[in-house]
């Protein structure tokens, strides 16, 4: 790993009038990590990554790019610096070809002539696009269909590719995953891996906690607007990292009420039971879908090595 | 979708992307559409004079005013909005060139000038105020439609006392940049074809149509200009992302409000062009010209394949909008007709260009 992390925050604090939406939050992303940012709705996740897009400026504390410390002026001042959102769904326009949307607002890197008569060499922005997706392993025949016609999964990853391709250097993605299923979910962690590979710092935002074991190196929690703690892969497991979610308590708490509930009612009710069993269906479907990540990560890891 | 491995379904699945590819086109149905109406007319308006060349010229006259301002309208519909003070700008701009022309004495030149400044900083006001403001442009240009409508009625009672200020024609004829909107070209190879007995001339040699006029002319100039700019350049780009999706343009460095106030600049000044095109051939403006204007403008963008809600269409459907336009007006004329059909006719073609319209952008944005 660099001797320099490539961001740093430091107890940076965030007010909205009589709201504190951050207070004290520090996080350090070095190249070459997945950083997990983990915590449930109103944690404060999305206040941390607009104030690091450039969105928000930190009421207090500073944040670090590569050792300097910074002030972004705006979302495009962060991009030029090399830190690229990725928003859920903010993403991409459905009706322009996925060429278009790839080089959207960064067109002159395939402009040719000058002046009047400055185009655009569809040509090359095709190849280019199509190459770079071919890298990510989606094979675009043809780029210049609307990226409406693409699954949410390679949308994400449209995004993330364009972001690569134009130098970023820090990769925020914002639940990239959350309204995928399991197989375009495993497409986008894929690539999140990659580019990993590639020495970027990818900070990954979400509130699955199982997406976030599959890729992550580092896990920073948040809950109301404070962190609980960052922590290496090693230094903790995935059930503690549910729990710290706040979410991981209640859940086992429902379930135990659940079964108490069942045992209670002699003569079960049709209803109790159908829930019981959709619980149950769903604790086992989500063991699997655990088992299908840890075998890919297993994989990614064998072919990053 | 396009999930498959590199490399693997490529060869196997041309054909039918160059299908999709078709499919994709905004001006499908604008193109179908003229060859259909053509190919109808041809055989019903057989032997009336609509396919000779004066018939043409005279076809692709109507279409080719029609189609500036359609071209224009087009394209600000691809930027996600609208301008309905397009007919009411037509108007105003008659009277800004007319009235300093003819009552004040003005040269042409620099009214046709002035009438251009005033353009932009109409369109610029009209930008500004939908930017800034985030109001549907819907109900601030129809506000323009009034305002502009009444300024002129008001104005042109105010300084002359009527409502109509002839007398133009004797200006154009000495004035350089007159000459650009009201003149015609063409004359030589007019004579030309004529000579050759292809088309029709007077018993002393000269042709019936001497000439293509100029209207024509900047038809087909800015619907080169625009589908260059939409397809080809970074302004295409923006001004498609623009009203694809103002929010993630924005959040990838695309200047919107810019762009947006650019295109209803640009849609005023095609309105002045109309105008100029318009008073100047005929010799008088009028307080009452462009009326509706602004509903056939969008009627053609429409059947040209515009998306109502913005960031899909195209200039060439427009401008194929605004032919199959002239096309039917002109050619119920000479059919015979009774023109109140044209209204029925024009509302039943845009309602089935929006269904295909519609259709096919579902098949284009949505998987297979």
């Amino acid at each position: 790993m660099a001797e320099v992390p490539l961001i740093e925050v430091r107890d940076v604090s965030k007010h909205f009038g009589t709201v504190i939406a951050l207070s004290g939050v520090s996080m350090t992303v070095w190249p070459g990590e997945v950083h997990c940012l983990l915590g449930d709705n109103g944690a404060g996740k999305s206040t941390l990554i607009k104030t690091l897009s450039g969105v928000h400026k930190p009421t207090e504390g500073e944040i670090r790019l590569e050792g300097q410390p910074i002030v972004f002026e705006s979302p495009r001042d962060a991009l030029d610096r090399g830190i690229a959102t990725v928003y859920q769904d903010l993403a991409m326009i459905p009706l322009m070809s996925i060429t278009r949307n790839f080089f959207m607002g960064r067109e002159k890197a395939v402009t040719r002539g000058s002046g009047l008569f400055e185009r655009l060499d569809m040509k090359r922005a095709n190849a280019i696009a199509r190459e770079e997706m071919a890298k990510i392993g989606i094979d675009v025949r043809d780029p210049t269909q609307a990226v409406g016609t693409l699954s949410g999964g390679e949308r994400q990853c449209v995004a993330i590719a364009r972001a690569v391709y134009f130098g970023a250097k820090v990769l925020i993605l914002d639940e990239p995953t959350s309204a995928l299923g399991v197989k375009q979910a495993s497409v986008v962690l894929r690539y999140v891996a990659q580019a990993r590979a590639r020495n970027l710092g990818v900070i990954f935002i979400t509130h699955n906690v199982h997406h976030a074991w599959a890729v992550g190196d580092a896990f920073t929690v948040l809950n109301r607007g404070k962190t609980l703690g960052t922590f290496r892969k090693d230094e903790i497991t995935r059930e503690q990292l549910l729990n710290m979610m706040a979410g991981g308590k209640e859940l086992e708490e429902l379930s135990a009420e659940l079964a108490e509930f069942a045992r209670s009612d002699g003569r079960r009710q049709p209803a109790a039971a159908a829930v019981e069993k959709e619980v149950a269906e769903e604790l086992e479907e989500e063991a699997q879908s655990d088992e299908r990540l840890a075998e890919q990560e297993r994989r990614l890891r064998r072919e990053e090595s | 979708m396009a999930t498959t491995t590199v490399g693997q379904g490529d060869e196997r699945l041309k054909q039918a992307s160059m299908l999709r590819r078709l499919m994709g086109r905004p001006e499908l149905g604008a193109v179908g559409g003229a060859i259909l109406v053509l190919i109808f007319f041809a055989i019903v308006a057989r032997g009336t004079g609509l396919f000779s060349a004066m018939g043409i010229l005279n076809f692709l006259e109507v279409s080719a005013q029609l189609g500036i301002i359609a071209v224009a309208a087009a394209m600000l519909m691809i930027g996600g909005e609208f301008d309905l003070s397009v007919g009411s700008m037509i108007g105003f701009a008659g009277i800004v060139i007319a009235i300093p022309a003819v009552e004040w004495g003005w040269p042409l030149w620099l009214t046709i000038l002035l009438a251009f400044a005033v353009a932009l900083a109409v369109g610029w006001i009209n930008g500004t105020i939908v930017v800034r403001t985030g109001l549907p442009s819907f109900i601030v240009t129809l506000g323009g439609l009034f305002i502009l409508r009444g300024l002129t009625i008001g104005l042109t009672r105010l300084i002359t006392g009527r409502t109509q200020i002839p007398g133009l024609r004797p200006l154009v004829e000495n004035d350089w940049l007159a000459g650009l909107f009201a003149g015609k070209v063409g004359y030589g190879f007019m004579q030309w074809l004529g000579d050759l007995g292809i088309i029709a001339t007077r018993p002393d040699g000269v042709p019936l149509a001497s000439g293509i006029s100029m209207s024509i002319i900047w038809w087909l100039v800015i619907t080169v200009v625009a589908t260059w700019v939409l397809l080809r350049t970074r302004l295409g780009n923006w001004i498609f992302a623009c009203g694809g999706d103002p929010n993630a343009a924005r959040n990838v460095g695309v200047p919107v409000a810019r762009v947006k106030i650019g295109l209803f600049m640009f849609t005023a000044v095609a309105a002045t062009i109309f105008a100029l095109v318009q008073t100047l051939s005929v010799g008088s403006a009028d307080v009452l010209r462009g009326q509706l204007k602004e509903f056939e403008a969008i009627i053609a963008a429409v059947i040209g394949g515009c998306l109502l809600t913005g960031g899909y269409g195209s200039a060439v459907g427009a401008t194929f909008g605004a032919l199959i336009f002239g096309t039917v007006q002109m050619g119920i004329f000479y059919t015979g007709v009774n023109t109140d059909w044209f209204k029925v006719f024009l509302g039943v073609m845009m309602l089935i260009a929006v269904l295909f319209n519609n259709y096919v952008r579902r098949k284009a944005t949505e998987g297979r």
